[in-house]
């Protein structure tokens, strides 16, 4: 409202008035910049030289404020600012814990990553159809979704970039692409329509969207509000998100069809923003029904995780395979998230960074083994152990990390997950997690020995290589997200620091409610 | 639709929605309107234009891409946010000022601007995509 001048009103009942200072817009930087870059490609959009840099610039400050966040979150708890300087809980505000930073940090990383490799992929019909535009949206609401401290808000980030990536999905618009992105299309709809069915049903319960509001409430609504079926709603929604079984059909689906780029990505990202989603709202808001539900939750786990890899086993087409370890993997989180003990969920956080980057990193290899040997088809590839023994040498690292085998990053992660299940006697999920290990080992030693050992046979015609453009940047950009995951795999010390971190602060929500609600009031 | 009568009012029409669509977009602040609802009636003008003129008119009457002006409606939208940076306020803070032209009292402020931002995002979504639709049956 407009102040008439000289007229004092005291707001200090309904706003914020103390001054912000910069470390507090860490927490929407990650957030506002893809948005800003995202609006100045649309602007430009025919000055398509320039999209490449321009969106390298906007990820970098992106990944930048990122690392800053994370850094002060680390070592001062959880930052959160309220937008337009109402008072929470009725301005919508973003809370960053060590949890939403370690993610937002990670994809960040992988976002730039597939920038400077969709340098070379994306060619000059894709950045006219907006390439960079709806990455730049896409990091927009992968950020949001996890930095946000407000349920609906979370609901909106879902939308900007499932929205972003209906775009990302169809650029080439060619058939197949047309037909996964339908399906895509409309399962993500069900799934966003029981997100707000739930989150509807839970604003008539609660009175509140707050996440941090909300936390503090539960205990005392427990006796009386339908707590039950708002948990299960959620896991419901965010498990269809996650590609949980038995809501994980959309996945093989779609992931196959488009630009190599756009699969590593979504193979990266999207599926462990459901994996975070179902950690806030299970274990934070209503760890009482997450306890209750955890079973069923174990269940669900177990059955992704070797139902997943089981679909990896019998498909021949890389992409494919890829796919189905993704799901397999979101399996591998589930389980920390059925145990719901410190350990545990540390190993799923764990995890879920480690997925980030391999998932990304093994679309990227399937790109570049596509270029080099000329096909997806493990019918086709051959002999690439001869023709590229750098490549061979990536893939068998990443084949290990996936695996969770040393010296790759899968190793630590599994190592807390069977600890955790073991210490807290679920010996099926630990068999699970080390089943699914195992089975992913044959899975990629399978598709190592076709498409690398295996020697081309003299009479077959040799597949033409499809892109005549030098794989140096292709090389160097695997290489470069070969480093975290070795890092991972052989120094886990502050990675696993870190999650155990990003544990407790779900597990012990006072550190989360007080950076929202500072005197305790509101 | 190349009827006589359509082509000799549609720009009238046009013309008239442009107007009152700038003005439901500056009344939106205290009363009903805004930018979203003011923008969906610019959106329909441009519409009504195509249909009367075909879409080559209209993309040339507008001279900028319809994308790019939801580009730069977004940009303007997250700048007026970015504002509250230099006033040490949370993002998205309402910031007021009030300038003299000429003898008025001219009430500014960045919630305005994000109005204005969305006004030109919804103009320059709906437009391309009607553009989009209209083009297709045309061809």
């Amino acid at each position: 409202m407009a102040v008439e001048p000289g007229k004092i009103v005291d707001v200090t009942a309904a706003m914020i008035t103390a001054p912000v200072t910069a470390t507090d817009w860490l927490v929407i930087a990650p957030v506002v910049i893809p948005i800003l870059f995202g609006a100045l490609l649309l602007m430009f959009r025919h000055e398509m030289r320039w999209h490449g840099i321009v969106a390298l610039i906007g990820l970098g400050a992106m990944v930048g404020t990122e690392v800053a966040l994370l850094l002060h979150v680390l070592a001062n708890g959880p930052l959160s600012m309220t937008m337009g300087s109402w008072l929470p809980p009725f301005g919508i505000s973003f809370t960053a814990d060590a949890l939403g930073a370690t993610f937002a940090l990670t994809s960040g990383i992988v976002a730039f990553i597939c920038a400077i490799f969709a340098i070379r992929d994306i060619n000059v019909s894709g950045r006219r159809y907006g390439f960079y535009p709806f990455l730049m949206l896409l990091m927009a609401g992968v950020s949001g979704a996890f930095l946000t401290g407000d349920i609906f808000n979370l609901y909106v980030w879902f939308e900007v970039f499932v929205i972003s990536s209906f775009g990302l999905l169809i650029l080439g618009s060619e058939k197949a692409q047309i037909d996964g992105a339908t399906k895509y299309a409309i399962l993500n709809l069900v799934a966003t329509t029981l997100f707000l069915i739930a989150t509807g049903y839970l604003y008539g319960t609660f009175g509140t969207l707050n996440m941090a509001d909300i936390a503090r409430k539960a205990e005392g609504l427990r006796g009386t509000a339908p707590l039950m079926t708002l948990a299960s709603l959620y896991l419901l929604a965010f498990g269809m998100k996650a590609a949980a079984f038995p809501v994980n059909f959309w996945l093989p689906a779609s992931y196959h069809t488009p630009r190599i780029v756009t699969a590593a990505l979504f193979g990266g990202l999207l599926t462990k923003i459901g994996v975070y989603a179902l950690l806030r709202t299970l274990v934070m808001l209503f760890p009482v029904e997450r306890s209750v539900l955890a079973d069923l939750i174990g269940w669900v786990a177990i059955l992704t995780m070797v139902l997943g890899v089981m679909g990896a086993l019998a498909q021949s087409d890389t992409r494919r395979i890829f796919g189905f370890l993704v799901i397999s993997g979101v399996g591998v989180m589930l389980a920390g998230l059925a145990l719901g003990t410190q350990t545990g969920l540390s190993g799923a956080i764990l995890y879920a960074v480690h997925s980030m980057l391999v998932m990304t990193a093994l679309y990227l290899l399937t790109g570049m083994m596509k270029e080099l040997g000329g096909s997806f088809s493990l019918r086709e590839l051959a002999g690439l152990y001869r023709s590229t023994p750098l490549l061979t040498a990536i893939a068998l690292v990443l084949a290990l990390a996936v695996a969770g085998l040393p010296p790759g990053s899968g190793l630590w992660p599994k190592v807390l997950l069977v600890k955790a299940s073991l210490e807290a006697n679920q010996w099926a999920l630990a068999g699970a997690v080390l089943l699914s290990g195992f089975l992913t080992t044959i899975a990629l030693g399978r598709v190592f020995i076709l498409a690398f050992w295996r020697d081309r046979e003299a009479s077959a015609p040799k597949a033409q290589a499809t892109n005549t453009a030098s794989p140096i940047l292709g090389y160097g950009v695997l290489l470069a997200l070969m480093v975290p995951i070795v890092v991972l795999g052989v120094y886990p010390e502050p990675f696993i620091k870190i999650a155990d971190i990003a544990a407790s602060g779900l597990l012990h929500n006072a550190g989360y409610i007080s950076a929202v609600f500072p005197v305790g009031g509101g | 639709m190349r009827t006589l009568i359509f082509r000799t009012a549609a720009p009238y029409l046009t013309s008239l929605m442009l107007l009152f669509s700038v003005f439901v977009l500056l009344r939106g602040h205290n009363e009903p309107g805004g930018g979203f609802i003011g923008g969906l009636i610019a959106a329909s003008a441009f519409a009504i234009y195509g249909i009367a003129f075909g879409v080559p008119e209209v993309r040339r009457s507008m001279y900028f891409h319809p994308m790019a002006i939801s580009g730069f409606g977004l940009f303007l939208a997250a700048l007026s946010g970015l504002l509250s940076y230099v006033f040490h306020v949370p993002f998205l803070t309402g910031i007021w000022t009030s300038p003299s032209l000429f003898g008025i009292t001219v009430d500014l402020s960045t919630v305005m601007f994000f109005d204005i931002g969305v006004y030109l995002v919804v103009v320059g979504s709906i437009t391309s995509i009607a553009l989009a639709l209209e083009e297709r049956e045309d061809g």
